[in-house]
């Protein structure tokens, strides 16, 4: 992969792929540990364009299935909205 | 896997990589920690990474001026970026009761040799410009006070415990004991049996009453749920961690611009529950807009929810119990181990390796539950 560090993994944190593969590599071989060693899915998509990539990143290098690296807790909400709006929320 | 090991340490946060570290740097040889998810998978990686001096008794205040004069200097020495900015916590009062506390603290502090200052509500604000002072009678500041990113400080102490020979398993779960003679003989994992030959520490936090119940020891912790948030990222605008004194509220921005922060739920009752709710959300969003207005404009863009390991008298629970004799505890912070790890366990590590740390740790005896005269923290936040 000749041009690693030119390979967007995540638009929101400007994650490369160099920087995925050094992180497992530095034994972050779990999806929870790799996000957060990474950032990636912890921009303001919040995963939606780049958590399939880490996870098949993380399955090619590890030899792990889709199925067995699977994907980091979802945390809500599903798109980031104003605190005015929570605000407006009955207790 | 290594099958024996001199000291094991059950738990992957701070407290049992902060323990392995101090215990290698020590020279002590045969270390094995296990930790049955990801590194800083319970409270240490779910916490809003506050480290703070302003605490309401003595023995507090000393306690975390020295965990602060720990990490002032622990990325150089762990060789590891734990991303700790000293720009202060501020304090809000919102009553008298609430300024007392505060005036009260600013006098212990100034005899223990902690800068911590008294500002009036427009003194607070040029710290804060976006803050709204409205409700505001007084607040305190102090500037070593900081904040850090807590996953970056367990990364640390593991990796410079792994240089120094410990062995870290992670995805290894401790399921029980073999105790003879009220000693612990070796630990049963999902990957086979650990011999111990000097001492088991239950560094598990929430989940250390359940581990030291398998060894016949009960422990007074209690887990509560406290949920957590971040907005999008932006500009530095909120530097110190602020406080609001009259609801446990607590927020600032992390190194990489989102805001982060939480509130206390007094009704929330004692759970294993890791659920994020529409409660918190409700709660947290109105207090925070109350203090920072802007903030209503802000998005927040995720929320979850860690455990604290609340003691009765919130004050965390360190070193040996009566019914095993080689069964060490490390766990109970009740919300503030990230803070009080990087000394504990440095104390702690001192205990096994030279059978008595460089400050007492008697106030943290489990006996002190059984024999009565606790003295509460008061200023426990979230």
């Amino acid at each position: 992969m000749r041009f690693k560090n030119r390979i967007f993994v995540c638009l929101c944190e400007d994650v490369t792929l160099e920087d995925v593969l050094k992180a497992i590599e530095d034994g972050n071989d779990d999806i929870e540990s790799l996000k957060r060693a990474t950032g990636v899915g912890t921009g303001i998509c919040q995963g939606k364009y780049c958590l399939n990539h880490l996870a098949r990143i993380l399955a090619e290098r590890t030899g792990k299935s889709l199925n067995e690296v699977g994907l980091p807790k979802a945390r809500p909400p599903t798109k980031p909205v104003k605190l005015g709006v929570f605000a407006k929320l009955e207790g | 896997m290594e099958r024996e090991a001199n000291v094991l340490i059950i738990g992957g946060g701070v407290s049992g990589t902060g323990l392995a570290y101090n215990l290698a740097k020590l020279g002590v040889e045969g270390i094995v920690l296990l930790e049955r998810n990801y590194l800083g998978s319970g409270a240490s990686g779910r916490c809003g990474g506050g480290a703070r001096q302003q605490w309401t008794t003595e023995e507090n205040v000393k306690f975390m001026k020295k965990s602060i004069e720990i990490l002032e200097r622990l990325p150089q020495e762990l060789k590891f970026n734990i991303l700790f900015r000293q720009s202060g916590y501020l304090f809000l009062a919102r009553d008298e009761e609430q300024l007392n506390l505060l005036k009260e603290n600013v006098r212990l502090h100034r005899k223990l040799g902690v800068e911590t200052r008294f500002l009036d509500a427009e003194e607070a604000r040029e710290i804060v410009p976006v803050l709204n002072t409205e409700g505001i009678l007084g607040a305190t500041y102090n500037p070593k006070d900081g904040v850090l990113f807590p996953f970056a400080l367990v990364w640390g102490y593991a990796k410079a415990a792994k240089r120094l020979g410990a062995k870290i398993y992670l995805h290894t779960e401790a399921r029980g004991f073999k105790i003879e003679n009220g000693r612990i003989k070796s630990v049963f994992t999902d990957k086979g049996e650990i011999k111990v030959k000097e001492w088991v520490v239950n560094a598990a936090g929430a989940y250390s009453k359940e581990l030291a119940r398998k060894a016949g020891v009960e422990l007074p912790n209690k887990p509560y749920r406290h949920e957590i948030m971040v907005t999008e990222p932006l500009k530095l605008f909120i530097k110190p961690m602020v406080v609001d004194l009259s609801n446990g509220l607590y927020m600032t921005q992390t190194s990489r611009g989102e805001v982060i922060g939480g509130i206390g739920d007094p009704e929330e009752e004692s759970s294993y529950n890791l659920e994020s709710g529409h409660k918190f959300l409700y709660l947290f969003s109105r207090a925070a807009i109350r203090v920072i207005p802007i903030l209503k404009e802000i998005r927040l863009m995720r929320q979850w929810a860690g455990l604290y390991d609340t003691t009765p008298d919130k004050n965390p629970i360190l070193g040996p119990v009566d019914e095993v004799e080689n069964f060490l505890q490390i766990n109970g912070y009740s919300g503030h181990g990230l803070m009080m790890a990087p000394y504990a366990t440095q104390l702690l590590a001192e205990l096994i390796a030279y059978g008595k740390p460089s400050e007492s740790i008697e106030r943290f005896s489990i006996r002190r539950f059984r024999e009565g005269e606790i003295k509460a923290e008061k200023a426990v936040i979230g």
